[in-house]
């Protein structure tokens, strides 16, 4: 069985010595992290710095979009052949406009889903938390086997903390 | 931001919630007052469409009218949010923080409330479905992609869609700290919404740079909608004084204009209701009043622009119109209001640092600019329709119906009252920004002061 143990700091520094100790005490990165009501500077905890890959999704978004606009617009003029001045039928300048909106729109809603992804979200089973967080505290939070949640509560308490909790 | 004071995350939470957790007393007998007017409005547009667009003042040759005036109002305020929130988050400026949510809003509903007018325009809105979605396929028509009155709804629903996920995404955070500071069913509702939320490095490098790459996306839809919206008219040969080359640039900053001047109307507004003195302060202002002066000459310069440009071929019946335009009544006396509230007065008030830091004159200049930007819309889309032309053997003016004005001023109540119902339940500051902000900040002594300085990351 795992457990998730909180630790509840008041100060950064003494957050950021909590994670040292963890890292000590031989835990891996990735199975304890920081919380926080507001971001703060990367590496302030001496936290793992998180990899994301979210600069592929609107690239993928807007290859998508550009695809389905000019399918609709090509398909569209096609279906109904409308002569307009001499024009050809499919006129590319005139169809820029419709490519290029849904090219974006599909890269701006791939993003979203991207941010919601690479974020992790949405988490159905956020652990052991503290409301108090939002207010300015900051937690430390592990999830490990039960037979290492006291060495994680001791490095937690020997950081400062001002309450644990566990879940 | 030398104005800033130490703020702890205890007070700021029961500040800048105080709209979820602890309703105002002006809050209920505003929004019932703001409802009645919505519903009488909505009741007259139901009247419109049971009895016909004769109702409006509408008639040969002047069919676009207030209406379209009003479309084209909107979509302009929506600009706002894109403009503060977009730009001011990838160029860092430090004074966004407390605006960039309610403007970002402003957005959504000012798009939202565009989008009504053509369809109120169109005098049987149901007919709409014909020309913008495929497909009726019984009868075999299919939209005219060419067409700009296609590429509108296309460009504003990218724009609406957009805008509603950005202000989600900004969100989340905030939704988070609801979450934490609500009990039954409003804490169910948070806890959906705030998608598990936790706030930890990876969730705020997320929001960061998502925020970021959204900005960078969203910059260009902008600057297309405007001109999108400017093509409605602009690809008209039929009509002087719409075929213009440079209504793109020309209606895009006069967007920014009007919608800048929007947010500094409601940054004023959220002051003063929900006591926000410590959060929306005059250094912001000040701080949006200098760039309402840049952004006001930029479009002033291009109103003469297309001034000259228009006159410079010396066409006879586009002199005609600009004739019209300046000089003969009632028109001149639109063109001189027009000019004098949409620059000479605001601009001239803001050129003093005096006024930039009195939020009761900034509220009041930048009521003039979005009067005096309404009548450039007036101005540009009306004149050339009620002068006479060659193939028009009709030439009456246009006298805007009761109803029509009704329509315009439900406008705002609508606007007004979504932003009021969205206050309810969702923070109009993003506190965590303003957290950001304190955590970021610190005090350093320079000389014999101690001023307060930000610190920022290098990426």
């Amino acid at each position: 069985m795992s457990k998730s143990v909180l630790g509840l700091y008041n100060d950064p520094n003494q957050a950021a010595d909590a994670m040292d100790a963890l890292k000590n005490a031989g835990f891996a990165q990735g199975t304890f992290d920081v919380l926080t009501g507001t971001p703060y500077p990367e590496g302030a905890f001496g936290e793992h710095v998180p990899q994301h890959r979210l600069f592929r999704f609107p690239a993928f978004g807007a290859i998508i979009g550009f695809t389905l606009a000019l399918f609709l617009t090509a398909a569209t003029q096609i279906a109904y052949p409308l002569v307009t001045g001499g024009k050809p039928i499919l006129s590319l300048f005139a169809m820029l406009v419709i490519l290029y909106e849904m090219s974006m729109l599909s890269a701006v809603i791939s993003t979203v889903v991207g941010i919601v992804i690479e974020s992790r979200l949405p988490n159905v089973n956020p652990g052991v938390y503290d409301n108090r967080i939002t207010e300015g505290l900051i937690g430390v939070v592990i999830t490990t086997d039960d037979d290492k949640a006291d060495t994680a509560i001791d490095a937690l308490n020997g950081a400062g903390a001002m309450e644990i909790k566990q879940a | 931001m030398q104005q800033r004071r130490t703020i702890d995350q205890i007070h700021t939470n029961r500040v800048l919630l105080n709209g979820q957790l602890d309703t105002p007393k002006w809050w209920a007998p505003t929004v019932i007052v703001l409802g009645i007017i919505v519903a009488i409005g909505f009741f007259l547009i139901g009247i419109m469409v049971n009895k016909g667009l004769g109702v409006t003042g509408l008639s040969r040759p002047v069919y676009w009218g207030l209406f379209i005036t009003t479309f084209v109002f909107w979509v302009g305020i929506s600009h706002a949010g894109i403009m503060i929130s977009a730009i001011l988050r990838l160029s860092q400026a430090e004074w966004r923080r407390p605006v960039t949510r309610a403007a970002e809003l402003l957005t959504v509903f000012s798009l939202l409330t565009a989008l009504l007018f053509p369809l109120m325009h169109a005098g049987r809105p149901w007919r709409i479905i014909y020309f913008i979605l495929p497909y009726d396929f019984a009868r075999g028509i299919m939209p005219n992609v060419r067409s700009p009155l296609i590429w509108d709804p296309v460009a504003i629903s990218t724009y609406l869609t957009g805008s509603t996920l950005f202000l989600y995404i900004a969100l989340l955070p905030d939704l988070g700290n609801l979450r934490d500071r609500t009990t039954g069913w409003q804490n169910a509702l948070y806890t959906i919404l705030a998608l598990g939320w936790r706030g930890n490095p990876r969730q705020w490098k997320l929001q960061t740079v998502g925020g970021i790459l959204l900005s960078a996306l969203m910059l260009p839809i902008f600057v297309s909608v405007h001109s999108i919206v400017s093509w409605d008219f602009a690809v008209t040969p039929a009509v002087e004084g719409w075929h213009s080359t440079i209504f793109a640039p020309y209606f895009v900053i006069g967007a920014v204009h009007s919608g800048v001047s929007a947010v500094v109307t409601m940054m004023a507004l959220m002051r003063w209701l929900w006591k926000w003195e410590d959060f929306i302060r005059p250094e912001h202002f000040d701080a949006l009043a200098r760039l309402l002066i840049v952004v006001a000459t930029g479009w002033l310069a291009f109103t003469f622009l297309e001034l000259l440009f228009a006159v410079y071929g010396l066409d006879a019946p586009e002199l005609e119109l600009r004739d019209m335009q300046i000089f003969q009544w009632p028109w001149n006396l639109l063109f001189v209001t027009f000019l004098f509230t949409g620059y000479i007065i605001p601009v001239g008030m803001w050129l003093q640092k005096s006024v930039r830091n009195n939020i009761a004159l900034m509220f009041w200049s930048s009521l003039f600019v979005n009067i005096g930007m309404w009548l450039e819309r007036f101005m540009i889309i009306v004149p050339g329709l009620a002068r006479k032309t060659p193939f028009v053997y009709t030439w009456e003016a246009y006298r805007p119906s009761g109803l029509e004005w009704f329509i315009l001023f439900w406008s705002l109540a609508w606007v007004t009252f979504l932003m009021l119902l969205f206050s309810r339940f969702f923070p109009l500051v993003p506190l965590f920004e303003q957290k950001e902000s304190q955590t970021f900040g610190d005090s350093i002594k320079i000389g014999r002061v101690r001023v307060p300085a930000i610190v920022r990351e290098a990426d």
